[in-house]
């Protein structure tokens, strides 16, 4: 018995299906086919060459598949005709954003083979411009977050707060976009000279970027009721899909690959939260986010303190072969889990390297959370769920 | 998990080659062994860094449902695979004018061994001991077909479907194995070693030739002239 038999009486019961016949007549009077909406490649909201291309029933969503391969650019297949040191050229453009993050794990699976570990202080470099690319990539995602709902104002902040860290990566490396500043056993310079304040000042105008962001965009009410308890993506289906880093942290599992795995870097020798959400919904993606661009601020100012003094180049030989094997290394960048799986045959390149991108899975959730949706909240979904399609691609 | 020295030769306080143990991944090794049975083909651990399985091929999903609902690996961070043959065309640096040199193109596995050209492997890893395994199976060379494991790991079906593109590795019972990134007509598959990367074959590897000949004469003409 269902619950509207058991609610009513006979008489109610009459009426209730007479009602539902009436509506269902009006349905068949007013019957509209399901309509395909394709969205994109070139659309605003897709940041990128994403094309989305959703059935729909009236303002709901019936299903969405993301369709990709705009931009694939074939990386894995390009690694194997190239040495080790051309690959960081390479997998820099994959997040584009966050170029610096990219490099570092494949350059730790290579030492890894190789056995050899970069000096202390070139660990300490490392993870500071690693956590900047981080601060660059999400305070560009916060800022976006506005306009995908109608707020012009917060991306302006964000482009001329972001502009502060990309000068420092580039007075570091030397390039804005793609630092290939890596390299197998160390870094290829030394800080200037002045970078240290600097880069102190400037993670005090990001702590402030961040309260505005906070003010101007998490408490304002338009933005709660669009994300608050839409796209909710519960634990399980997360860890199923493989989602990783905020995405997952959002859905309440306590999980930081820099503070869950060893690694010749320095996050353990600063004093940092790994935040985590309950509720799994895109706010509480964003809201994770936020937070993590002021633990990254906290990071580089402790490391800042302590950068030790020495070498930043271990000894390795000019022309570099990496022994035969097979290595994983993951890292928490600034999109999720990204790892390489680099496998050497004793040659001056890789025989194989598989790139796991973070936005690959990030992304492969899609057509499960837009399911049900309505045509708005596609925005906001994809928004937070934040892909970059080069790392999507690769 | 212990810290690692990386880099044992320069570290002092190593002086005789250490024996590195890994209790946390040996006790793991025994659990799974024991969940698997038979269906373990084998195993190779490398201490404080990482366990590989090679698994059955007839065996692939119902070992990936052990391991996800008895061993509790729940997190599914990719699928992919790996073709053994080293390609025929080296790096694609061969002078064209020259004939092909000969290449050894013997099929030499990796960890935890196989006996066929193509491997699938995967990693998935426990969310409570952050403690991962990669687990490979054989595909067979003249009927490449594997069982999808899509609807163990609901994140496996675009990871197969990357794989059935690249390497033409075909997933039973997987919905929808259309191409994701090249168009639905694209012949071969990018990935597997005997594909030419085409940038390379249409146009000679810059190394090769130090100087280009002027146009319209040898390189020595001009240089008489001058």
């Amino acid at each position: 018995m269902s619950l509207t038999d058991r609610l009513l009486g006979d008489r109610q019961r009459l009426a209730y299906i007479a009602s539902q016949a009436a509506d269902s007549r009006l349905n068949v009077e007013l019957e509209t086919e399901g309509m395909t909406l394709n969205i994109g490649p070139q659309h605003p909201a897709t940041h990128g060459t994403l094309r989305i291309i959703a059935r729909l029933d009236g303002e709901q969503v019936v299903w969405a598949e993301p369709s990709c391969g705009y931009m694939h650019r074939g990386y894995e297949k390009l690694a194997e005709v190239r040495t080790y040191p051309q690959v960081t050229s390479l997998v820099n453009r994959i997040d584009w954003l966050g170029s610096f993050a990219n490099e570092v794990p494949f350059i730790l699976a290579a030492e890894k083979l190789m056995g050899v570990e970069a000096p202390a202080r070139s660990q300490h470099i490392r993870t500071i411009l690693f956590e900047l690319s981080r601060i660059a990539n999400v305070s560009l995602f916060l800022g976006d977050l506005g306009v995908q709902m109608g707020a012009i104002t917060p991306v302006f902040f964000a482009f001329r707060d972001r502009e502060y860290v990309l000068n420092l990566i580039e007075g570091a490396t030397g390039g804005r976009f793609h630092p290939n500043f890596d390299r197998i056993g160390g870094l290829k310079d030394d800080l200037p000279k002045g970078w240290i304040a600097e880069t102190k000042a400037v993670m005090k105008k990001l702590r402030k970027f961040c309260d505005q962001i906070d003010d101007l965009l998490f408490g304002n009410e338009i933005f709660q009721a669009r994300m608050r308890g839409i796209g909710v993506i519960p634990r399980d289906v997360a860890l199923q899909y493989g989602l990783s880093g905020a995405n997952l942290r959002a859905s309440g599992v306590d999980w930081d690959l820099r503070r869950d795995q060893s690694l010749p870097m320095a996050w353990n020798k600063a004093d940092w939260k790994v935040w985590t959400h309950p509720d799994g919904d895109s706010y509480a993606r964003c809201w994770v986010r936020l937070q993590e661009t002021r633990e990254s601020t906290k990071i580089v100012d402790q490391l800042l303190d302590t950068i030790p003094s020495g070498p930043i180049m271990a000894k390795v030989p000019k022309i570099i072969k990496v022994p035969e094997g097979e290595a994983w290394v993951s890292t928490e960048n600034p999109l999720g889990e990204m790892g390489y799986y680099v496998v050497s045959r004793g040659e001056l390149g890789p025989f194989r390297v598989k790139i796991r991108s973070a936005s690959f899975n990030n992304m492969s959730v899609a057509p499960w959370a837009l399911r049900g949706v309505y045509v708005p909240d596609i925005v906001t979904i994809l928004a937070s769920l934040y892909f970059i399609l080069g790392d999507i691609d690769r | 998990m212990p810290v690692l020295p990386l880099n044992e030769k320069e570290n002092p306080l190593s002086s005789a080659p250490e024996v590195i143990t890994d209790v946390a991944r040996e006790s793991l090794l025994a659990e799974i062994t024991a969940a698997l049975g038979d269906r373990l083909a084998a195993s190779h651990l490398r201490p404080a860094d990482d366990l590989w399985l090679r698994v059955r091929t007839d065996a692939w999903k119902s070992s990936m449902r052990t391991l996800r609902d008895t061993l509790g690996f729940h997190y599914f961070c990719f699928l992919s695979a790996i073709d053994w043959m080293p390609s025929p065309f080296g790096r694609g640096e061969d002078d064209p004018t020259e004939p092909a040199p000969v290449r050894d193109t013997t099929i030499r596995s990796g960890y935890a061994g196989g006996g066929t050209r193509m491997q699938v492997f995967a990693r998935v890893v426990n969310p409570a001991t952050h403690v991962g395994v990669f687990i490979k199976v054989d595909v067979d060379d003249a009927q490449p077909v594997l069982e999808s494991i899509h609807d163990v790991y609901a994140g496996a079906n675009w990871h197969e479907r990357e794989t059935h593109e690249m390497f033409g590795i075909g997933f039973d019972g997987h919905p929808d194995l259309r191409n994701m990134y090249l168009p639905m007509d694209f012949e071969g598959h990018p990935l597997r070693k005997d594909f030419p990367l085409l940038a390379r074959m249409i146009k000679p590897w810059p190394g090769i030739v130090d100087v280009e000949p002027l146009p319209g004469g040898g390189v020595e003409e001009s240089a008489d002239e001058a």
